[in-house]
């Protein structure tokens, strides 16, 4: 067998050709995807967190009921939760003139995304906010900062440290769920992939699939850990 | 509220049989993952810590690749790559015909394989904990490296490892309902059976997702348990 056949064994130049641009189109969607409901989640998280730690027991408990539910079940269970429950009420979301955000698979899957990343994101933040030494709470009072003050200059970028690797497992794993978008007729990576094997029955196409997740986590993954040197530099 | 509730009656029209059968396949799916995805997840570790090189690529390889993927394209691909490396191996034997891998059964490798991954990490985690004089005093005893795995080594890790692998569980649990989409019938692919008759979609994910918070709760207080008993020569000298 020559070298040319074993390559076409696992890249065929025409599926290539026929199924390349999709996959770009895919990966675009796929990142896209992850991109706004990790950010939006890391608002949402930031006030749960907050939240959590807050001395109010029904913000309190109210939050952590909203983390145990949406850590607890399956990112799969609620996506159709979301899309066929929500979306079964469609008189009413017509009457409050939201129809068009829960017909879309798009904005549900966006919104699952959020709120599953979100209770995550949560616990990462609590986490790390806890972990700052009461003390420098105590320094900033005697320096008489305000609170924002407090919070922003010296809170965050201390908690942000201890944060960014969970948070970064996190997006991590945000990238390989996004994979479930394409359960509701969403082309992300694998909803391309699916439909192209569909069509085609070549094995291959899974093979791509995987190989190109795999470059996206590493290549995530490379990045957080510089991140992760960088900010914590003062350190070493 | 009340005749949607008797949907999920176990009388005649009911749906409690069924998402009770699904909820069963769920959860003895998720143990069955438990016998292969364990040990090999410690082997993994040990083949990091080795000092031959061979095994520590391979291990790296194994735990990058499956850590890495997607869990439905993990899925997918042993579903459908064992399909079709079943029908190949039987072409080549003179079988020509069509080959059906039960899903179970490949469920159970590909949920498996990545259980082993992220344990793998797990284990190797607690590897360093362990102090190294444990080890010099097993050799100083006389111990052979058998028993000085299993009796001295072995217990202390599973002791450290139990939170993480607690973890580890809880998202095996929450991943099989991705089984639903190469029709096992586990307790989403039921609900979703369930919706499809009834058009009663938010009662029946509720319940659904309900049940997998269930679940979780449940193996939330095994694992306290466990934990309990593996730290309980720790407890008399706190107190």
């Amino acid at each position: 067998m020559s070298f040319e056949q074993l390559l076409a064994l696992v890249v065929d130049p025409d599926l290539l050709q026929r199924y390349g641009p999709r996959f770009i189109d895919g990966l675009l969607v796929t990142a896209k995807l992850v991109a706004i409901s990790f950010t939006l989640g890391t608002v949402l998280g930031l006030l749960l967190a907050l939240a959590r730690i807050s001395n109010k027991t029904v913000l309190n408990r109210m939050a952590a009921g909203y983390i145990y539910f949406f850590r607890g079940s399956p990112l799969l269970a609620q996506l159709f939760l979301l899309y066929y429950g929500l979306g079964s009420f469609k008189s009413f979301w017509q009457d409050v003139g939201l129809w068009w955000f829960f017909r879309e698979a798009w904005y549900c899957a966006l919104l699952a995304f959020t709120l599953n990343t979100a209770a995550y994101q949560a616990e990462i933040f609590r986490g790390s906010l806890l972990a700052i030494a009461p003390g420098q709470f105590e320094a900033a009072r005697a320096l008489n900062l305000k609170r924002s003050t407090t919070f922003f200059k010296v809170v965050m970028p201390q908690s942000l440290l201890v944060a960014i690797g969970p948070l970064g497992n996190e997006l991590i794993l945000m990238i390989k769920a996004s994979a479930i978008a394409s359960l509701v007729t969403i082309y992300d990576l694998m909803g391309v992939t699916k439909l192209a094997f569909s069509r085609s029955f070549d094995f291959q196409i899974y093979l791509w699939a995987a190989v190109l997740y795999l470059l996206i986590v590493e290549i995530v993954r490379r990045t957080l850990k510089y991140l992760e040197g960088r900010l914590g530099r003062h350190l070493n | 509220m009340l005749d949607q509730l008797s949907l999920l009656s176990f009388a005649s029209g009911g749906w409690g049989p069924a998402l009770l059968a699904g909820a069963l396949v769920t959860v003895s799916l998720a143990l069955a993952c438990l016998p292969i995805g364990l040990p090999l997840g410690l082997l993994v570790a040990i083949a990091a810590r080795s000092r031959k090189r061979l095994p520590r690529a391979w291990a790296t390889t194994f735990s990058t690749v499956f850590r890495g993927l997607p869990e439905l394209l993990t899925l997918l691909i042993i579903y459908y790559g064992c399909q079709i490396a079943a029908q190949k191996l039987l072409a080549a034997m003179g079988y020509e015909g069509e080959v059906l891998i039960n899903t179970f059964l490949a469920a159970m490798i590909a949920f498996s394989l990545v259980f082993a991954a992220f344990s793998s990490e797990i284990w190797l985690a607690a590897f360093k904990t362990l102090p190294k004089g444990q080890l010099e005093a097993c050799s100083a005893l006389g111990l052979s490296k058998r028993t000085g795995f299993f009796k001295v080594v072995l217990p202390q890790l599973t002791r450290i490892a139990l939170p993480g692998l607690s973890n580890n569980w809880l998202s095996l649990l929450k991943d099989t309902s991705l089984v639903s989409t190469i029709s096992l019938v586990d307790l989403m692919r039921q609900t979703n059976l369930a919706v499809s008759v009834t058009k009663e979609p938010m009662f029946f994910y509720g319940v659904a997702c309900l049940g997998y918070l269930l679940f979780s709760a449940l193996s939330g207080r095994v694992f306290a348990f466990i934990e309990r008993r593996y730290s309980r020569h720790l407890q008399g000298a706190r107190a």
